[in-house]
């Protein structure tokens, strides 16, 4: 069974379908960008993308992402170690804070700009509804959205 | 005078980290031969312990120990201000966040699933749930040995009420309530100890204060402060929160760390958190207000219960900023105020980000429009009528004469960006067959900035420049993710003349700066920029002296800028590196450590009068929202905010300050509540207790004002706070100019108010 994480391919266990897919990623494979702020899948901070699709990883089990391909925060930069420039404009437009939902908040600005590259303030927010911040009130997180966008075109 | 500064690109020291993963918060350090620990509460609110056994949790697979009372070296009893928390549950069960036990296992799985096998046992007890009932007599006691559940009292006695009372010519009598809100940090609390080979506890964690932390460790081991350090790693958000409880959390376990001798986590889970941590303080109160026709306030009487809950963490001093503040930014010649915190059983309330004028705030602006209305005045106009200017005096007897009193500036800053007068007109006022209310409304206030009278106020930075001309920098403020960090940074390199590229962060620990008290009260960039400015002027003065025959000039004609040490007229030049190679060359160190010592106040705690604040800051914020007739939701369309700041040292996060501070006092304002129900946290998590999301929050303007501060060295001052304290009593009266409603108990719900 194996499944694609950030570009590189990963055997998985049979002994490892049934653990929960954050624990996973923190606990086994120290991808430890991805948070756990509740637990039930409300505030978006441990958001991964499975296909190009937001996810809580926190609701997941490993099975779940078999012969998938997935992408964490530790794979948005370049090998590297260049920001993409999603995560530059997330730098300048001020859009970090505490930085605890910063990996999910990029993630899922990520995949509504590789569906949609040129979204209003409006359609942002809307997709950006499920990552709960508490530091920024989302102001430069949208403008960061905004500026990044013409990289997707 | 305002400033609409050109965006440049913002800038922080860990923005890298946090924005690819790499940052690595307490939960995501790893280490070899990891313990994991897990609080276990009990099912009771108020009760007599009889035993608490443990047995049986023991012999659970993969635990290792299972900590209780019995197993404190230290002080069981911790406490800022009154030494009233036990660390674990002994004699009483006083709220029902109250931990019994601790359990250490091999894995964190094992140590949940032992939870079940710690058995209390206990006689239940009458609880005290409303802070009214808990202040009669006969009313049970939180805590027997206070002798009553009066936490702690303020006044002000200022002129003589009878007086104004006597001068009125109206007379308002409102009582205002505000609830309970939980800070909704996004990283629950965590913290890893390890005891080191040296004997030194060493304590990473999720807390915002890591003086006050090594306090509660070392009380509780019972050791020196020297033989704990805690260090510093990213937090997930604190907006006050993360005192008392992340300090306790890192506590315990230190204590599991010390006595197994392997290194021990603590992770919550939002659920734990939810029910142990302290939350901002519920209010009850009531205000008699009088003014003459003329709009000139002649007195305010007013009675102050914020309900503690079962421990007293900082109500003191919380209560004391609504004390001075209680009147808002106004001239009032004769007052009266009362305040009481109170003991209940209820989960306990502390510091959080406004710390005791968010309450005030949303009454006294609201009060201040209904007194317009009965006066049918202007409700801007009755605010320029009674409030602060330049020398006036505040309630407290305060000359604000050392600093320029800018609320008149920031107010018709709002008034004009938000084109305030002309939106006022189109106001609906509860227009009968509209299909949506429109309405736009303001809050002002002034604040007094850091600490005032609550407490010793001081801070330090130690510069410490590399042979290479690399600077190492640190402070005794926190980085809680405001960009603590990098204002330090940047006003380092502004003072030297250098580029902040020279400029590394030392990651801080509590063993290599004096305790420069916590990152609170707006006071990081105040304070710790006031000790890195004075540090910088150190250094300068030191380096001036050693070269200046290199310069062939006097010490005090050697300029530092651009990366260079210049003589006034540039004739010589020394480059920052060379004069760092001369000076190691002449065995002196380009080393310095600055304080900064916030300026003398004063209190006398029995008439409430004194120089409260060395300074203050004045903001205004407005709103636009809309409400609908039918449902009665509000949605919000515009926010606007202006503040003076004194001096703006990183704009781009200043801004963030602004938004984050709107959007968290909109939430206060409109949504926020954090119910008790038979004394029992009811929201367990984020699905129950609800913040603004990005799509209830509407766009925001954020205006710097910027009147540098003759009482701070860089011109700065604090922002985190003011913020946060204004937007709720603006939707309020937005809600009431949409509505005609008026809405004294927050938060703001219209279709409770009914009409």
């Amino acid at each position: 069974m194996m499944t694609l994480i950030n570009g590189k391919r990963l055997e998985i266990n049979s002994d490892e379908t049934d653990l929960n897919l954050l624990d996973f990623l923190r606990e086994r494979l120290d991808l430890t960008g991805a948070k756990n702020g509740c637990g039930i899948g409300v505030c978006g901070a441990c958001t991964i993308l499975v296909e190009d699709e937001p996810k809580r990883a926190c609701l997941m089990k490993v099975q779940d992402i078999i012969g998938q391909k997935v992408l964490t925060i530790e794979g948005m930069a370049s090998p590297d170690g260049s920001l993409h420039p999603l995560q530059q404009a997330f730098v300048d437009a001020g859009a970090i804070q505490c930085g605890f939902c910063t990996p999910g908040m990029v993630l899922t600005a990520h995949a509504l700009l590789l569906k949609n590259p040129q979204p209003t303030r409006g359609q942002i927010r809307e997709a950006l509804k499920g990552n709960l911040c508490r530091c920024t009130g989302y102001q430069q997180i949208v403008d960061a959205v905004i500026t990044a966008s013409k990289h997707y075109i | 005078m305002a400033n609409s500064e050109t965006p440049r690109p913002a800038w922080r020291n860990d923005a890298y980290a946090k924005v690819t993963g790499k940052a690595k918060y307490a939960d995501d350090i790893k280490v070899l031969n990891c313990l994991h620990a897990v609080p276990v509460y009990s099912d009771y609110v108020s009760a007599r312990i009889i035993s608490i056994e443990t047995a049986d949790a023991q012999k659970q697979p993969g635990v290792v120990r299972v900590l209780t009372h019995k197993d404190v070296p230290g002080n069981l009893q911790y406490g800022q201000i009154i030494r009233d928390y036990a660390i674990f549950a002994h004699d009483k069960i006083r709220t029902s966040g109250d931990v019994i036990a601790v359990i250490v296992a091999e894995s964190r799985q094992q140590a949940m699933d032992a939870i079940p096998f710690v058995k209390l046992v206990a006689q239940e007890l009458p609880a005290v749930l409303d802070a009214e009932e808990a202040l009669m007599e006969g009313a049970p006691l939180v805590h027997e040995s206070h002798g009553s559940n009066l936490a702690n009292y303020h006044c002000v006695r200022t002129g003589d009420v009878e007086a104004g009372e006597r001068e009125a010519e109206v007379i308002l009598e409102q009582e205002f309530t505000t609830s309970r809100i939980e800070h909704a940090y996004l990283e629950p609390e965590s913290a890893l100890c390890v005891l080191r080979q040296d004997g030194v506890m060493e304590v990473c964690g999720s807390m915002q204060h890591p003086f006050s932390t090594r306090r509660f460790v070392a009380s509780t081991l019972g050791k020196s402060l020297a033989d704990v350090e805690v260090k510093t790693v990213p937090m997930g958000g604190g907006f006050g929160g993360k005192d008392d409880t992340a300090a306790i959390v890192c506590a315990r376990t230190a204590l599991a760390a010390q006595l197994t001798g392997r290194p021990v986590r603590m992770t919550y889970t939002r659920e734990w958190s939810m029910r142990e941590s302290y939350k901002r303080h519920p209010y009850k109160i009531s205000y008699r207000m009088g003014l003459k026709k003329d709009g000139k306030i002649t007195f305010v009487k007013v009675r102050i219960v914020a309900d503690g809950g079962a421990y007293c963490s900082v109500t003191p001093w919380v209560t004391w900023r609504s004390t001075v503040q209680c009147c808002g930014p106004y001239i009032v010649p004769h007052v009266h105020c009362d305040v009481y915190g109170v003991y209940t059983n209820n989960i306990y309330c502390g510091a959080m980000r406004g710390f005791g004028s968010p309450q005030v705030n949303f009454a006294i602006e609201q009060l201040i429009e209904m007194a317009a209305e009965k006066l049918g005045m202007d409700e801007i106009e009755l605010r320029r009528r009674n409030m602060v200017r330049q020398g006036s005096v505040t309630i407290t007897g305060q000359k604000l004469d050392d600093h320029t009193v800018s609320l008149e500036q920031v107010l018709d800053t709002v008034l004009k960006e938000s084109g305030y007068t002309e939106k006022k007109q189109r106001c609906s006022h509860g227009k009968p067959g509209d299909e949506e209310w429109y309405g736009i409304g303001l809050a002002l206030s002034y604040r007094g900035m850091s600490l005032g009278a609550e407490g010793t106020d001081f801070n330090s930075a130690i510069i410490n420049i590399q042979p290479d001309g690399s600077i190492l920098l640190e402070t005794g403020v926190h980085e809680n993710g405001q960009g603590s960090e990098s204002a330090m940074i940047l006003l380092c390199a502004e003072h030297l003349g250098v580029s902040k590229d020279r400029i590394r962060y030392r990651q801080p620990s509590t063993s290599n700066i004096p305790d420069g008290g916590t990152t609170v009260a707006s006071r990081g960039t105040i304070m710790g920029g006031g000790a890195v400015v004075n540090a910088a002027r150190q250094l300068k003065e030191h380096m001036a002296r050693i070269l200046a025959p290199d310069l062939q000039c006097s010490p005090e004609d050697i300029i530092f800028e651009d990366e260079t040490l210049c003589k006034k007229d540039k004739t010589r030049i020394l480059s920052f590196s060379e004069a760092i190679s001369l000076m190691y060359a002449r065995q002196e160190y380009p080393y310095s450590f600055g304080v900064f010592q916030a300026p003398r106040v004063s209190w006398d705690e029995h008439t409430g009068q004194g120089k409260a604040y060395f300074t203050w800051v004045y903001g205004c914020q407005a709103v636009e929202l809309k409400v609908n007739p039918h449902t009665g939701k509000i949605t919000l369309l515009n926010m606007y905010a202006a503040h003076d700041v004194g001096k703006a040292v990183n704009p781009a996060l200043l801004k963030g300050q602004f938004y984050g501070g709107m959007a968290m006092g909109a939430g206060y304002g409109m949504l926020e509540k954090c119910d008790v129900s038979d004394g029992r946290v009811v929201p367990t998590n984020l699905h129950q207790y609800k913040i603004l999301r990005a799509t209830d929050l509407p766009e925001m303007t954020a205006i710097i004002v910027e009147n540098p501060d003759p009482a701070s060295p860089s011109g700065a001052k604090g922002i985190g706070e003011p913020t946060n304290e204004l937007m709720a009593p603006a939707i309020a009266n937005a809600v009431f100019h949409a509505t005609g409603i008026r809405c004294p108990d927050q938060p703001v719900k219209v279709s409770n108010n009914g009409k």
